[in-house]
């Protein structure tokens, strides 16, 4: 049965109340799209936005989990189609244990492959494989003015601004997806920790692309001559050879379901200043300063936090903000910049990400660009992280960078056309499949886009 | 759309020539909102406080003109300003008329007080809410009083009327509950402004721009009712228990 509930995005803020449709069909979705009330509609899959990509206040959310059957993979070729509402996880279950795995993943697989596509999410191989759109063949899309299947060489212009799109350029409700080739469900690792910033980042200049895999985390609470002591990780698929000889009769398992489940919001003061210092000060002590061909579990690298179902609770009632950033390589300034602002505003952040991306995509709103790239998670509470944050904003925009729409609660709209200068061509496209503006979501309203 | 942090892009301020209201506009238009659109009596003052609002950065102003004493009027003024608005965010809702002391026995100034007070926000409050909740979003932040915790006899028509408004906007604040739409009451103490001027402060008088921040932080939390000062909540619980007899001797 469609209900009237609150929705908000994984961080938990900002909730507004929308009219939950599950639809198991095509068609569901045309008719939902037909029947739209002028606050309009917008897709909903496992809700892994962070900030309000899929609410639509007043409006209608389109829950495309149903939609999510998964055809027979070409063995030849390693295309597979999917339902728009097939969970990455669904997706691995069923094809890991066939040798195929997700060409591009991001840090977890309860995610559609509509919302990973709409997001155009990216994976530690970006430097290598590119962002999710770059291992799509082609699509569905449901959209007021009818639905249309597209792809890079048929109606590329749609396809490119569904590609980040967040949904605003309709529902997609099938993809065809090339998997990618697997001897085991292990990755060999390689691990260093750095002592500060510079040091991990000429590091990952020098030998990322020795790797597929590559991502540091820093620590953004350490100060002085700590300031930015990082751990990176980098790595490969293992081949069958690298197994023990035990283990070389069942390299392929799928992934174990999540173990914990946390029951409510956690209390409100559970993570400050000193809890989460002391959580990244354990965290890079038990990282060994460096160690080379460790075998990890597919989840375990790529997924470490899918092991707790609702981690998110964990950031107490009043949520967090996911804060990511991409500047151009020769703005590697900016990253250091960044942290700087955030420890001297006394703001502290859990375990950041940094990563080096590779070529972008063609997608109009594609987030990832060559350039580094900085994720912060940050507890809500302090007061001065919200003026902390707008001028984070104005820092990376100076420097031509952007922020990753799927993370972002609170971006500014002057900003966006300044952060995404194809900006004008995707309202070219959304202007031609949806004139009346019937998709929409929160966050379409707030960066005043849709 | 309101912010993660609950800042908004699109308010309404229903009293718009207010001392408070303008200094909360001020913040706002600091962090990010663009449309604003201010009712009121005086057209000439609501056009001038438009105009500081597009030079603090306002994109888009809109004024209507409303008279308290108007009660069947509070609808066409609600559906003016939400037409004037962008998808409106927050409504700030910043009416206060006092009476003059030697008028307590003043049938005609009293139902005016009543209805300015309580009546008018009533009628347009119910409103917007009703707008708001076809929009799925939004918050009302309600100026009530500390004069409504406990009525005195210095103002008592006005007291009562704020404890009514207090009482509605918390009722309302309950049966909005899931619909998206928040109630937020702030009880100020004793605020120098154009309102109570040529009055005596008394303990723990504020000012426009204190009750202002502490409304600007407000919009960050979901806490039904916001004091400022917030020593206020406290003090209005000993006050509340105090027997009737002590409580009718305190001083004005």
């Amino acid at each position: 049965m469609p209900e009237d509930l609150l929705l908000s995005g994984w961080g938990r803020t900002a909730p507004t109340r929308a009219l939950l449709v599950n639809v198991n069909d095509k068609s569901e979705v045309a008719n939902l799209i037909d029947s739209a009330n002028s606050r309009g509609v917008i897709a909903r899959g496992l809700g892994r936005s962070y900030g309000d990509a899929a609410q639509c206040a007043g409006g209608t959310a389109i829950a495309l989990q149903p939609i999510n059957e998964i055809g027979e993979i070409d063995p030849e070729s390693g295309t597979v189609e999917v339902g728009g509402g097939t969970s990455l996880d669904s997706l691995v279950r069923e094809l890991l244990p066939k040798g195929w795995f997700l060409p591009v993943t991001p840090g977890t697989r309860q995610v559609t492959i509509g919302g990973a596509i709409a997001a155009d999410v990216h994976g530690k191989n970006h430097h290598r494989d590119g962002s999710f759109i770059n291992h799509i063949q082609d699509l569905d899309l449901a959209t007021p003015t009818g639905s249309y299947n597209v792809g890079p060489g048929t109606d590329s212009e749609l396809f490119w601004a569904s590609a980040g799109g967040m949904g605003l350029t309709g529902v997609i409700t099938r993809a065809t997806i090339k998997m990618m080739p697997v001897e085991t469900d292990k990755v060999v690792v390689d691990t260093d920790r750095f002592d500060d910033l510079d040091a991990v980042m000429s590091a990952m200049e020098q030998g990322d692309s020795d790797y597929r895999y590559s991502v540091a985390w820093v620590d953004c609470t350490a100060r002085g001559r700590r300031f930015g002591r990082s751990v990176l990780t980098r790595g490969d698929h293992a081949g069958k050879d690298s197994l023990p000889v035990a283990d070389r009769n069942s390299p392929l398992s799928a992934p174990r379901p999540p173990r914990i489940t946390i029951p409510r919001p956690g209390p409100r003061h559970l993570l400050n200043p000193l809890t989460i210092s002391a959580f990244n000060e354990l965290w890079f002590r038990r990282s060994p300063r460096r160690r080379r061909g460790e075998l990890q579990p597919l989840a375990q690298f790529f997924h470490p936090l899918d092991g707790v179902a609702n981690w998110n609770l964990l950031y107490g009632d009043r949520g967090f903000v996911q804060y990511q950033f991409v500047v151009g390589l020769e703005h590697a300034e900016v990253v250091e910049k960044a942290i700087t602002l955030l420890t001297n505003a006394r703001i502290p952040s859990f375990l950041a990400v940094l990563k080096r991306f590779g070529p972008a995509s063609p997608g109009h709103l594609s987030f990832p660009f060559p350039g580094w790239t900085l994720a912060l998670d940050l507890p809500l509470g302090p007061p001065q992280l919200s003026g902390a944050l707008d001028r984070l904003d104005e820092m990376v925009a100076a420097a031509g960078g952007r922020v990753y729409l799927a993370k972002d609660a609170r971006l500014r709209p002057e900003l966006v056309a300044t952060m995404y200068p194809r900006l004008e061509e995707f309202m070219a496209v959304r202007n031609r499949i949806d004139p009346r503006g019937v998709l929409r979501s929160d966050l379409g309203r707030r960066l005043g886009i849709a | 759309m309101r912010n993660a942090f609950g800042q908004p892009q699109s308010v309404v301020v229903l009293g718009g020539t207010s001392d408070i209201g303008r200094a909360v506009l001020h913040s706002l238009i600091a962090q990010r909102c663009r449309s604003v659109v201010l009712a009121g009596r005086d057209s000439a003052r609501l056009a001038q406080i438009g105009e500081e609002c597009l030079a603090a950065g306002a994109t888009r102003i809109g004024t209507v003109t409303f008279d308290a004493l108007e009660i069947s009027d509070a609808k066409r003024c609600v559906d003016e300003c939400f037409d004037k608005a962008e998808d409106v965010d927050l409504v700030l809702v910043a009416i206060g008329a006092l009476s003059k002391s030697g008028e307590e026995y003043d049938f005609q100034k009293s139902a005016e007080v009543a209805a300015a007070n309580y009546a008018w926000p009533v009628a347009a409050i119910t409103h917007a809410a009703s707008r708001m909740n076809a929009a799925g979003h939004g918050r009302i932040v309600v100026i009530s009083s500390v004069a409504g915790v406990r009525v005195r006899q210095a103002n008592f028509v006005y007291g009562s009327a704020k404890a009514g408004i207090d009482a509605f906007s918390l009722g309302l604040s309950d049966a909005l509950a899931g619909s998206g739409v928040s109630i937020q009451i702030v009880r100020p103490g004793f605020v120098r402004s154009k309102m109570t001027a040529g009055m005596k402060d008394v303990p723990f008088t504020t000012n426009p721009d204190a009750v202002a921040s502490a409304i600007i932080k407000g919009l960050g939390s979901d806490k039904k009712i916001v004091w400022s000062p917030p020593i206020l909540r406290w003090v209005f619980l000993l006050l509340r228990m105090l027997p009737a007899p002590l409580w009718r001797r305190l001083p004005e």
